[in-house]
């Protein structure tokens, strides 16, 4: 169990199973805004269509009492079935996908493509002054590679968010 | 049955249909509602003529909206029961506001009711159209759109079922025109188990038996319970009070707890926090083992967090797990009902083998009736005729009066000095009687909130303590009164000043006192009489028990306009950024507020 009394903020992906009704994000980001926490990344989506089941993703940041909170908060809304802290309970994957605009002169196409390869990132549009790469990984590798095509001619762009979900046989 | 003939079912079914506003009504009446607080308007009027057809329902028409929710509130905080409104849209339910949020942050059980422009017309800006559940999102527990028929029924005893359980709170039903007139299914109340929000009320055994042993082995210890001892029931309070007199621990209450545990007993400390008794603040500061039970350590009881109670294991149980380790950070964690946990404490404390140092309690005592002696809620009333009116006496006498005449009294305040001093010198041996809006402070909270104690309450005595600048908030709620014959009795403590505002001007701001001054007030026994009321006056001391016993001789509504003495100030004072051990005992330490450093003054 964290140290309620640690004072070093820590990042947090919190995954929270909601009714899929409306509103309900505007809830969740309400909380956050109103009550001044941090949102680093927000994804939601339906997962469980027959139950009518969402399920937001948020990474944010703070002490382990802010966090704490941040979870009883999550948890006493009417329309919020579980929460799942999952870089306390254990080992998570953590995707995102992001398309990538690159706009350079013939000189620097043949470096953008090499390291696309090398970042397993994939053409899908090209016109013979650009590049749209499609790239799904962890968020820190997608910022390298951001920082890599910065030099070459990164125009835009555009990320979904952090999906996340626990290793092995764990659930929510 | 239905399965092998479809025809003679959906007959069924069809005849089944009624009204989306029968339905509600219907809903409300299966719910046990038998008073609803509201104002009429368009987007409403099919309810108001499902009203006027029925008379297990009955309505009460305030004079404003916001009064509607503190009406809910009082009769809510009174009874125990869920507070019902109904508003229309747009300015209706813009108006109920106010009292949504006060009934958030005091959590008091209330469904409000808002019409709203029917369903296709929804986000076109028609005419008294607001986005209600946008705007009360974060002013109420939860809140729902009506948007289908077929959910009408369920929403509103899921809207119930949400209002007064786990913490209770504020639930706004939206309800489009349409879904009121157009033909809706009923429903009875749900017998499963809602699908998402359960909250937790059994405690957690080893939780349980680490408290006790932590109580066992204290040498300074203190309960210090809240309003949710009071919204866990009646049972709740008898057991607190079992429980401070099995153990002879010390008892303090928060604002909104008081009456959960009895004033009258030896065991209590009276009110903690900011002007609260200096043996409840100064035994919070120095006790080692602190048992926190329905209270939020809120900062108008804190203090300077990093000064508070720095010596001791705290003990914190509460029914809202996000109330845990909030403000302050605890050694043991009980999540539960107030009662439940009161039990379990009890169960285990007379189970353990452990005893208690009785020496050290004795100890601890002897310290603390150090501290009473200081006698810190005193004050010099002069008694020489003619003599100016101290606040806190007035207060005092309109106890001891009361208490003479045996009836059963309930008590609302408005918010400032009026309301510190009430809750200083009016002292309750009973929950429930006792209605205040602590969390949010909301001036002009008493009068209608003591209109809705009247109605839950028709022969008890209920006296709105009030200042006569917050009492000017919602005046227009003596209308109200006198419609329904409502005998509140207004009680006006009148410096003239907004007092609270004044202290602070004087204390923390050289004595410039911007804008606290009230100019033209009206002449409130003449603003009485035009309100179909009595109005009657005491402007000096001798003057002050006969206006008290005709007030309370009158079966009428009465306000009572006490002058009282203008530079009075409320102490003890726990001035703002200031620890616990750092309290203004009176005018002659007031100095002590002029070391308020800028962190202080930013503090509200």
């Amino acid at each position: 169990m964290a140290n309620p009394q640690d004072t070093t903020p820590r990042t947090a992906t919190i995954s929270v199973l909601v009714d899929n009704e409306s509103g309900v994000l505007a809830r969740v980001i309400g909380l956050f805004s109103g009550r001044g926490y941090n949102i680093e990344s927000l994804t939601v989506a339906p997962v469980d269509r027959d139950r009518g089941q969402s399920r937001i993703n948020v990474v944010t940041s703070g002490t382990e009492m802010v966090i704490a909170q941040i979870k009883a908060q999550l948890d006493r809304l009417v329309p919020v079935h579980r929460i799942a802290d999952l870089t306390e309970e254990g080992p998570h994957l953590a995707r995102e996908m992001a398309l990538i605009k690159v706009i350079c002169a013939a000189e620097k196409r043949a470096e953008a493509l090499r390291l696309a390869d090398a970042f397993r990132a994939r053409v899908v549009d090209a016109t013979t002054e650009s590049f749209v790469f499609e790239m799904t990984g962890n968020p820190d590798k997608l910022d390298a590679f951001f920082d890599l095509m910065r030099p070459l001619g990164l125009a835009e762009v555009s990320r979904t968010g952090v999906a996340a979900i626990a290793r092995g046989t764990r659930t929510i | 049955m239905a399965a092998e003939d479809g025809e003679p079912a959906m007959a069924a079914r069809t005849e089944a249909l009624q009204p989306g506003a029968e339905v509600l009504l219907r809903a409300l009446k299966d719910q046990g509602v038998e008073v609803v607080f509201g104002y009429p308007g368009g987007a409403v009027l099919p309810i108001y003529d499902a009203i006027f057809n029925q008379n297990a329902i009955r309505h009460i028409l305030v004079r404003h909206e916001q009064a509607a929710v503190h009406a809910a509130e009082g009769y809510a905080r009174s009874t125990g029961r869920v507070g019902v409104v109904l508003v229309t849209s747009g300015p209706g339910a813009t108006n109920a506001v106010t009292g949504l949020v006060d009934a958030l942050m005091d959590s008091v059980p209330v469904v409000c009711l808002t019409g709203q422009v029917p369903t296709h017309l929804i986000g076109n800006d028609a005419f008294q159209e607001a986005d209600t559940t946008g705007i009360t999102r974060p002013a109420t527990k939860h809140n729902y759109l009506v948007k289908r028929s077929e959910d009408l029924a369920r929403v509103v005893h899921e809207a119930f079922y949400v209002a007064r359980s786990g913490r209770p709170g504020p639930v706004v039903i939206d309800l489009p025109k349409d879904i009121l007139i157009g033909p809706a299914p009923y429903s009875p109340p749900p017998v499963t188990e809602h699908r998402s929000y359960r909250p937790v009320v059994e405690p957690d055994p080893a939780r349980i038996a680490e408290a006790v042993a932590l109580l066992r082995a204290a040498k300074r210890p203190i309960i210090y319970a809240g309003g949710g001892v009071i919204n866990a029931g009646e049972a709740a309070s008898a057991t607190l009070t079992r429980f401070v007199r099995e153990t002879g621990f010390p008892c303090t209450n928060t604002l909104m707890g008081l009456g959960a545990f009895p004033a009258s007993d030896p065991h209590f400390l009276g009110m903690l926090g900011m002007h609260g008794t200096y043996e409840a603040n100064l035994a919070m500061h120095d006790c080692d083992v602190m048992l926190a039970i329905g209270a939020r350590f809120d900062d108008r009881v804190t203090g300077r967090l990093n000064a508070f109670s720095p010596g001791s294991k705290k003990i914190h149980a509460d029914i809202d797990p996000s109330s845990i380790n909030k403000n302050v950070a605890v050694d043991v964690a009980i999540v539960g009902d107030a009662g439940r946990v009161l039990s379990a404490l009890l169960a285990e404390w007379q189970r353990s083998a452990a005893r208690t140092d009785t020496q050290a309690l004795a100890a601890w005592w002897r310290q603390i009736d150090g501290w009473r002696a200081k006698e810190s809620l005193r004050f010099t009333q002069s008694m020489a005729p003619g003599s100016i009116i101290k606040p806190q006496h007035a207060i005092r006498r309109l106890y001891e009066i009361t208490r003479e005449s045996g009836r059963e009294v309930f008590v609302t305040t408005e918010v400032g000095q009026h309301q510190m001093w009430a809750a200083q010198h009016f002292h309750f041996d009973r929950p429930n009687r006792w209605m205040t809006s602590g969390g949010l402070g909301t001036m002009g909270y008493g009068l209608p909130a003591a209109m809705g104690v009247q109605i839950a309450h028709p022969d008890a005595l209920v006296i709105d303590i009030a200042g006569e600048a917050s009492i000017l908030m919602n005046i227009q709620e003596m209308s109200t009164l006198s419609q329904y014959r409502l005998p509140v009795k207004v009680f006006i403590l009148n410096n003239e000043y907004m007092g609270m505002v004044r202290q602070w001007q004087e204390l923390l701001h050289g004595g410039r006192y911007s804008e606290s001054y009230t100019a033209a007030l009206p002449d409130f026994v003449q603003l009485a009489q035009s309100f179909h009321a009595v109005g009657l006056r005491a402007k000096t001391v001798d003057e002050l028990d006969d206006v008290i016993r005709e007030m309370l001789a009158t079966d009428r509504t009465v306000i009572a306009d006490i002058a009282v003495d203008q530079k009075e100030n409320c102490f003890p004072m726990i001035p703002s950024g200031a620890a616990h051990n750092e309290m203004i005992l009176g005018p002659d330490q007031e100095g002590r507020a002029a070391g308020i450093t800028d962190e202080g003054l930013v503090l509200v």
